[in-house]
């Protein structure tokens, strides 16, 4: 019965999103839409939770078919563990966002802009990773994307969101395209489109290659994957803040399902030149996402580049996987693929957390801009608390969610020396080292992003005066930051609710969690390697408790408050701290001098002269520069070229058309 | 059962007991190697005893973070010294931390102590701070390709199992591990802000890292910073020497002698590495901060090369 009561609450969302438009202005809108979200999609976790359960337990898969879309066909709707555990991660920061937004909600001012399109934006999100046929998958697809659009656009008086859009419309253009073409290519000529089909008659391995090479840029333009990420950074920041959290946190993950259901689920077997390609993409992916983020000042902006980082790190998963299982390693497929999925939760509960938090900066100060925020700890010290957390998980601290996920993907690499590929031989290791680097200077970007926005001396009005948000705000961010230390305390749970989803994929799942002693979690066997987040916690506390009743008991108690020190010399104005682009200076002049080819340029006035010195910076996007901007030039002439053709008179028209025909024949005639 | 947490909670305080006089024994070789008496041995206890009794100063927009950072950090810098195997292998918790966790708790401390220096919104707290962060982003993949290096040649990366291996299999003389050895006393030197990357006894503004970083810090505070400092150096030296020297160790289960045995072995071992640490350390200068980066490319490299070695070699 859940699949069929999970459509109604989907097709609840849809009704609500009608209803609310004409109404959308009233002051109750936004809490009874918000409310209504909170209450489907808490529903909808709940049924992806007990469908994983029965899984387990080896349920079948529930299908359905509804007479709709093309006549004589139907949507077919398959609810299995994949789907299940997507059902989760979606509906678990659905319902985040929604508790955010019933409080902050009230301080939209274009609400008749936003209202109607979020209850559709989740429930396209919900239905593609239901949906176990080509065209329903494409729909929701679409409906994902439009609906994600308008919430993007929302406030489209501000010239750099309608920047934003227009990418967005190319980008999300592109990447169904793409996936058009993978799935023409999968369903054939036969036209079979339902996935249980096209699982009963894999592709030939020349259409296979293919359909991958299709689905890797249609689902790698929505996720992120370098090179096309450009849109992600521009349009996450633009949309409202519960939504940018739902679209870095979730919409991105549905496009990993999407990757996930097409490689390992209907392509066939596969080859182990996918996996080094996946693998090869996901580590520039996971390297120049987070050096990107160093570079940024916008925080929500920051949070976005964050996204494609890790979207690089699960993308390592998916192809260290797609490595193992081409070569007969199931047991190795089944931990690469556990390392990928539980970092696809991590992701989307520390990213939904991190932009809530950015979003209630944004609802207390007004701002975005790190160099105009600093000292928030004070005014909003439970937004501050759940920003640490987020930022501590994320870079993969222990023992928190981030680092299980990250100690899985490492140990998965420990055993791929068993992979008989020389360039496999070469290309993990050389992964595993950007894999250590990118946690490393995620670490540094978000002691930066930290410290800029809520440690250190208010650097406006704005931030000095800023306080707390609405309780139910701040609810459903510790909502998330209690998810977020439990994934990381009992990572046991998770992996075993993952066991269903690698036995249905690549036919293995990593040793049973539960039983292991002192809940342990135990990647392959317990002498091997074994990590305990629980029993970790609890040293930290309690010698972190010792030495505070230590301290206290036998040391100097008082404590006095004066003026800071900073070697005698403090400095008055808050103009005179660190920001975030003088903390970023030494990584960027380490790292970014090639890649961004960052240049500084010092304007220092001569003695006697009392103008201002002036520092230039320079960072140039290579893949703006190397990839669209070629692009884009080259079809803004190809666009003039034809439209001159339209001012042809009716000879010169009928004289193209003619040669044209002409042209056709040769071509036929050689052809033959 | 009882008798594996004693000595589980032994090893905690061992290493407690131990790292000031690994501080004081650096700094009295040093002292004597440049022709100076230097202070006793003893004298790191008494300065953190004196720590401990002033009062506490703290700026007055400093905000509940930089009153809690320092026991976080020491905390979980102390978990991490009392999870490297000292005096025996396979104490009772030695399995819920591997060696991969051991560096994660190390950036957790890193975290805590670097956004400290951000909190009261000083300039030498930020300088002190970015830097860090730029040096912790090299040293830390470094770190962790010569874990990799590690623990693909004794097939496990757990500590115990490590260092078991490396005490009774038959290693003989590997490049991947001379490499691996090389790179760690890089890391090291650089993670514990050692000359030539950084200079403990300076306060000369613009050459602190680490110093920088804690300088609003006062009383007992610092006095847990400075112990969490020599209980970081004490880790890496335990580390070193029970990887690359594991002769002595007590094995799993072994009777009260010799876990006696194995201590006194642990306190000669420690003596011995810091006293080549000091001689090391007067032998070369302090370098600019931006060499720094090459110094940590090096030991990237060698770890990368070390772990490729060691997937290259291993064939079907």
């Amino acid at each position: 019965m859940d699949l069929p009561f999970a459509l109604c609450l989907v097709s609840l969302l849809i009704g609500a999103a009608a209803l609310i438009a004409p109404v959308a202005g009233r002051s109750w809108a936004s809490v009874a839409l918000y409310g209504l979200c909170l209450g489907v999609s808490s529903l909808l976790l709940v049924i992806g939770l007990w469908s994983l359960v029965a899984m387990g337990g080896g349920a079948e898969a529930p299908l359905l078919w509804l007479p709709l879309g093309i006549p004589g066909q139907g949507v077919h709707f398959r609810l299995d563990g994949l789907s299940a555990f997507f059902l989760i991660v979606i509906n678990l920061a659905a319902s985040a966002a929604s508790l955010f937004a019933i409080g902050s909600g009230r301080h939209e001012h274009a609400p008749h802009r936003v209202l109607p399109f979020y209850p559709v934006f989740l429930a396209g999100m919900n239905l593609v990773v239901l949906a176990n046929d080509v065209y329903g998958f494409l729909f929701s697809w679409e409906v994902m994307s439009v609906a994600s659009w308008f919430l993007v656009i929302a406030h489209h008086r501000q010239p750099e969101n309608r920047r934003a859009g227009y990418v967005y419309l190319i980008m999300a253009a592109l990447s169904t395209q793409m996936l058009l073409v993978t799935f023409g290519l999968l369903s054939g000529f036969g036209a079979h489109l339902d996935f249980d089909a096209i699982r009963a008659t894999p592709p030939s391995l020349d259409i296979a290659r293919l359909a991958l090479l299709a689905v890797v840029i249609g689902t790698g333009a929505k996720a992120g994957l370098v090179p096309l990420h450009v849109w992600l950074p521009l349009a996450h920041p633009a949309a409202p803040s519960h939504v940018s959290g739902l679209m870095s946190g979730i919409m991105t993950k549905v496009a990993i399902y999407g990757l996930v259901r097409v490689t390992f689920d209907l392509l066939g077997p596969p080859e182990w030149t996918w996996g080094a390609g996946i693998l090869l993409l996901g580590g520039t992916t996971a390297v120049t996402g987070v050096l990107y983020a160093l570079m940024q000042h916008d925080l929500k902006r920051l949070l976005a580049y964050h996204t494609v980082e890790n979207i690089g790190i699960i993308a390592i998963g998916l192809g260290l996987a797609l490595a193992f299982r081409a070569n007969g390693f199931q047991m190795g497929a089944a931990l690469a693929l556990t390392a990928a999925l539980f970092h696809v939760l991590n992701h989307s509960l520390f990213k939904t957390l991190l932009f809530l938090s950015a979003g209630a900066v944004l609802t207390a100060t007004g701002e975005r801009d790190l160099d105009r925020l600093g000292g928030l700890i004070r005014g909003m010290p439970i937004t501050a608390f759940c920003f640490l957390v987020g930022s501590a998980a994320i870079s993969a601290l222990p023992p928190l969610n981030g680092f299980v996920s990250e100690w899985l993907a490492l140990q998965a690499i420990l055993i791929s020396p068993e992979l008989p590929q020389w360039i496999l031989k070469f290309l993990v290791p050389m992964v595993g080292a950007g894999l250590a680097l990118s946690a490393a200077l995620a670490a540094a970007c978000f002691v930066k992003a930290f410290g800029a926005a809520f440690l250190g001396r208010a650097r406006t009005a704005a931030a000095e005066r800023a306080v707390e948000v609405e309780r139910s705000s701040l609810a459903a961010m510790l909502i998330l930051v209690a998810a977020c230390v439990l994934a990381g305390v009992l990572p046991g749970l998770v992996v075993d609710a993952l066991a269903p989803v690698t036995t249905l994929l690549v036919g293995s799942h990593l040793p049973n969690q539960i039983t292991q002693p002192w809940l342990t979690l135990v990647a392959t066997t317990p002498e091997r390697s074994s990590y305990n987040g629980l029993i970790l916690m609890v040293f930290i506390a309690l010698s972190a408790s010792l030495s505070a009743f230590g301290v206290h008991r036998l040391a100097s108690r008082r404590r006095r408050r004066a003026g800071a020190w900073d070697c005698g010399y403090p400095e008055t104005s808050p103009a005179t701290q660190y920001t975030a682009a003088s903390f970023a200076q030494p990584i960027r002049r380490v790292f970014a001098s090639v890649l961004f080819s960052a240049r500084e340029k010092i304007d220092m006035p001569a003695p006697g002269d009392s103008r201002a010195a002036r520092l230039t910076l320079t960072i140039r996007d290579p893949v703006w520069a190397l990839l669209y901007r070629p692009v884009a030039v080259a079809v803004t002439t190809a666009a003039e070229i034809i439209s001159s053709a339209l001012s042809l008179s009716i000879r010169q028209h009928l004289g193209l058309v003619y040669g044209t025909l002409i042209l056709l024949l040769v071509v036929l005639a050689l052809w033959q | 059962m009882i008798q594996s947490l004693l000595a589980q909670g032994f090893q905690m305080m061992l290493v407690l007991a131990v790292a000031p006089l690994v501080i004081g024994i650096i700094r009295k070789v040093k002292a004597r190697l440049s022709r100076r008496i230097g202070p006793s041995i003893f004298q790191p206890y008494r300065d953190l005893i004196r720590l401990a009794r002033k009062d506490t100063v703290v700026a007055h927009n400093a905000s509940w973070l930089f009153l809690v950072a320092p026991y976080i950090v020491f905390a979980a810098i102390w978990v991490a010294a009392a999870l490297v195997p000292t005096y025996a292998l396979g104490l009772i918790f030695s399995w819920s931390a591997d060696i991969i966790v051991i560096v994660g708790l190390l950036a957790l401390a890193r975290f805590f102590l670097a956004l400290a220096g951000l909190d009261v919104g000083t300039a030498f707290g930020g300088i002190g701070t970015s830097r860090e962060m730029m040096i912790s982003s090299l040293a830390e993949p470094a770190m962790l390709m010569i874990v990799f290096t590690l623990s693909l040649l004794a097939q496990s990366t757990q500590l115990s199992s490590i260092a078991h291996y490396m005490m009774t299999a038959d290693v003989g003389l590997r490049v991947s591990c001379g490499l691996a050895l090389l790179g760690l006393v890089m890391v090291t030197i650089a993670e514990n802000g050692r000359v030539p990357v950084d200079n403990p006894a300076t306060h000369l503004e613009l050459t602190m890292v680490h110093e920088a970083m804690i300088l609003e810090y006062s009383g007992r505070h610092l006095a847990l910073i400075e112990l969490a400092a020599a209980l970081k150096l004490t880790l890496y030296l335990s580390m070193l020497t029970c990887v690359f020297l594991p002769w002595g160790i007590a094995l799993n289960g072994a009777k009260l002698p010799v876990l006696g045995l194995g201590v006194l072995i642990y306190l000669i071992k420690i003596t011995v590495a810091s006293a080549v640490l000091a001689a090391f350390e007067v032998t070369v200068a302090k370098m600019r901060v931006f060499r720094v980066v090459d110094f940590l490319n090096f030991a990237l490299m060698l770890g990368l090369l070390a772990t490729l070695l060691l997937f290259v070699s291993r064939s079907i």
